[in-house]
């Protein structure tokens, strides 16, 4: 017996544990083959017959259209303030120990620690009480500040695996603190930036509980098929639109996941 | 530091020029003073978060102590506690338990699905098992939250895939026998509280499985083998052994299913019943009835309850799981 294999696990582990496995995956497949189900009006299981028109009638559609062009602005723009502020508070965490350090990234961590409605809530109130009307800027505030964390977690922890001494050797070298921003630092964590940004991302394309607060009449892709799922309208085009949005959160992760899979802490476990 | 003080940059030959003018200066100035780098780094985050974040939560608290004119719907700014009062009001005490149930009932179905998946993947799975157990697990974590949502609509539907698979196994009398029941059932399962209670279950299982399984790799495996070396049956092993070294664990997975189940407003609106939970107060305060003071008031109830969940979580060492 190789020593690398450890005992096989008893027979009851194995199924609970497989069991639990596809209780997790199994509803999100289910998606996959609604995307192409002749049935119009229902959720008839199984489905009557196999179409690819619902790919056609959505692709016409302008509301979806103009939900995703937002989801994916405010995404970005999101995503870029996330990335220079997680990666500003990472950098000034993990190179030095000074006063109040616990407290920042308390602050970070707190927007994602805190359930989605109090953030929501609370942003909600600040604009009614700051009289600001809603708009592109609004969410975009919102979406950036919980965003941060995820950012900032992939940073740390390759802060954490960087030498400082090549930092002191680029400076012993000539170089000025720019160039050794440029030609040390940012190479080094330019992946674990990359995978931050990724799931920030995700994040935002996804998040629909802070984005009611913040979005007055604006509709986000969240929130186009949580109007279809209190009021169906066209139930196809909700599976349509549902599978896509499994297929473009899904890619950031599995990226993300490849990019820091051999670091100490791999992204995407603090959600 | 002290090698710059003693070779000033003038006289020590460099390999590089230095590169001058504003740049130069800047970069000067950050490596003699550290600290001052250090606050231009800190300052946006900060900035930011403190507003924006801070800010508006101080905005919620000081919110829940105005009130509103129920005869104009306007806010008046003035300091009270009257909102407070109107919380205490029977119908929001009933929201409020029945919110706090459903949050301990889902944390403890989270945690007794959880554990066998976190315990074979801590335990058993080794290299591409491994990688595929944190795939499995951290994709649907990622997944979208209302397609997750939709997916069980879909499931959950009277005419949907449960209802034909129970048909198929000659079950179907016990859904119905389930469904009449009073509180638990309703007209179809997605019209049921146990609708709600199965998605929540769901949507949050993967906050638990993390925790755990990251407090089930600390534990050596020696402990286990001494365990069974001294006579203790698998069961005895579990109970005294690999239980108590899970627990913290599973505590700090159980804050997560319990403050999100807590704020959610989303999941009972689409699968469940008409009775409200806090998150749909909120919602519908703030919304259609245009009372913030009260839906104020009414987020500072899981903000406190977390606050005692995590005063107690912290004492059982939850934090070192995390």
């Amino acid at each position: 017996m190789r020593s690398d294999r450890g005992p096989s696990a008893p027979i009851g582990l194995k199924l609970a544990a497989t069991g639990g496995l596809l209780f997790l995956h199994l509803p999100i497949l289910l998606i996959f083959v609604y995307a192409f189900t002749t049935e119009e009006k229902s959720f008839v299981w199984p489905p009557p017959g196999l179409t690819t028109q619902w790919f056609a009638v959505t692709w016409n559609r302008p509301d979806v259209w103009q939900a995703l062009s937002l989801s994916v602005r405010v995404a970005a723009i999101s995503t870029a303030i996330a990335l220079v502020l997680g990666t500003l508070c990472a950098a000034a965490v993990s190179r030095t120990k000074f006063f109040g350090r616990e407290t920042i990234s308390l602050l970070v961590i707190l927007p994602i620690a805190l359930p989605g409605i109090i953030t929501g809530i609370a942003l909600r109130s600040a604009f009614a009480l700051a009289e600001i009307p809603f708009s592109f800027w609004t969410i975009v505030l919102g979406h950036a500040t919980f965003c941060v964390v995820v950012v900032y977690n992939n940073a740390v922890a390759r802060f954490r695996r960087t030498s400082g001494s090549m930092i002191e050797a680029s400076m012993d070298l000539g170089a000025d603190g720019f160039q050794t921003f440029r030609h040390v630092v940012l190479p080094n964590i330019a992946t674990a930036l990359l995978a931050g940004g990724m799931l920030a991302f995700a994040l935002s394309f996804d998040e629909v509980i802070v984005t009611t607060f913040t979005a007055g009449q604006q509709q986000t892709v969240p929130i186009w098929m949580l109007e279809e799922l209190i009021r169906p309208r066209q139930r196809p085009v909700t599976n349509v639109v549902a599978m896509v949005v499994v297929l473009v959160t899904l890619l950031p992760i599995l990226v993300a996941y490849y990019l820091t899979r051999d670091g100490d802490q791999i992204a995407g476990s603090g959600k | 530091m002290s090698l710059d003080a003693a070779m000033p940059r003038a006289t020590a030959p460099a390999i590089l020029p230095g590169s001058g003018g504003l740049r130069g200066a800047l970069s000067d100035l950050f490596w003699r003073r550290p600290q001052f780098l250090l606050l231009l780094m800190l300052l946006p985050p900060v900035l930011w978060l403190g507003i924006v974040y801070i800010g508006s939560l101080f905005a919620l608290l000081l919110q829940s102590f105005f009130s509103i004119d129920e005869f104009s719907g306007l806010i008046n700014r003035q300091f009270t506690l009257k909102t407070y009062g109107d919380l205490l009001q029977a119908a929001n005490l009933d929201i409020i338990l029945r919110t706090v149930t459903m949050a301990a009932l889902v944390t403890l179905a989270a945690a007794v699905i959880a554990f066998p998946i976190a315990y074979y993947a801590a335990r058993y799975a080794r290299g591409r098992w491994k990688a595929l157990f944190y795939l499995g697990v951290m994709l649907p974590l990622w997944s979208s939250y209302l397609v997750k949502i939709y997916a069980w609509k879909l499931i959950l539907a009277k005419e949907g895939i449960l209802t034909w698979l129970l048909a198929k196994l000659h079950l179907l009398w016990l859904l119905d026998a389930w469904l009449s029941l009073p509180v638990v059932g309703g007209n179809s399962l997605s019209v049921s509280s146990t609708g709600t209670f199965i998605v929540f279950v769901y949507v949050w299982l993967p906050f638990m499985i993390l925790p755990v399984q990251a407090a089930l790799e600390r534990v050596p495996g020696n402990l286990v083998e001494a365990s069974s070396d001294l006579g203790a049956s698998p069961g005895q092993t579990f109970r005294n052994v690999l239980f108590p070294l899970a627990l913290p664990g599973i505590v700090a997975g159980s804050i997560f299913t319990f403050s999100l189940t807590l704020g959610d407003y989303i999941i009972p609106q689409i699968i469940g019943t008409s009775r409200l939970f806090i998150g749909q107060a909120v919602y519908s305060q703030q919304g259609t009835a245009g009372n913030i003071p009260l839906a104020a008031a009414f987020t500072v109830v899981p903000i406190v309850i977390m606050g005692f969940y995590l005063w107690g979580a912290k004492r059982m060492g939850a934090f070192d799981a995390l």
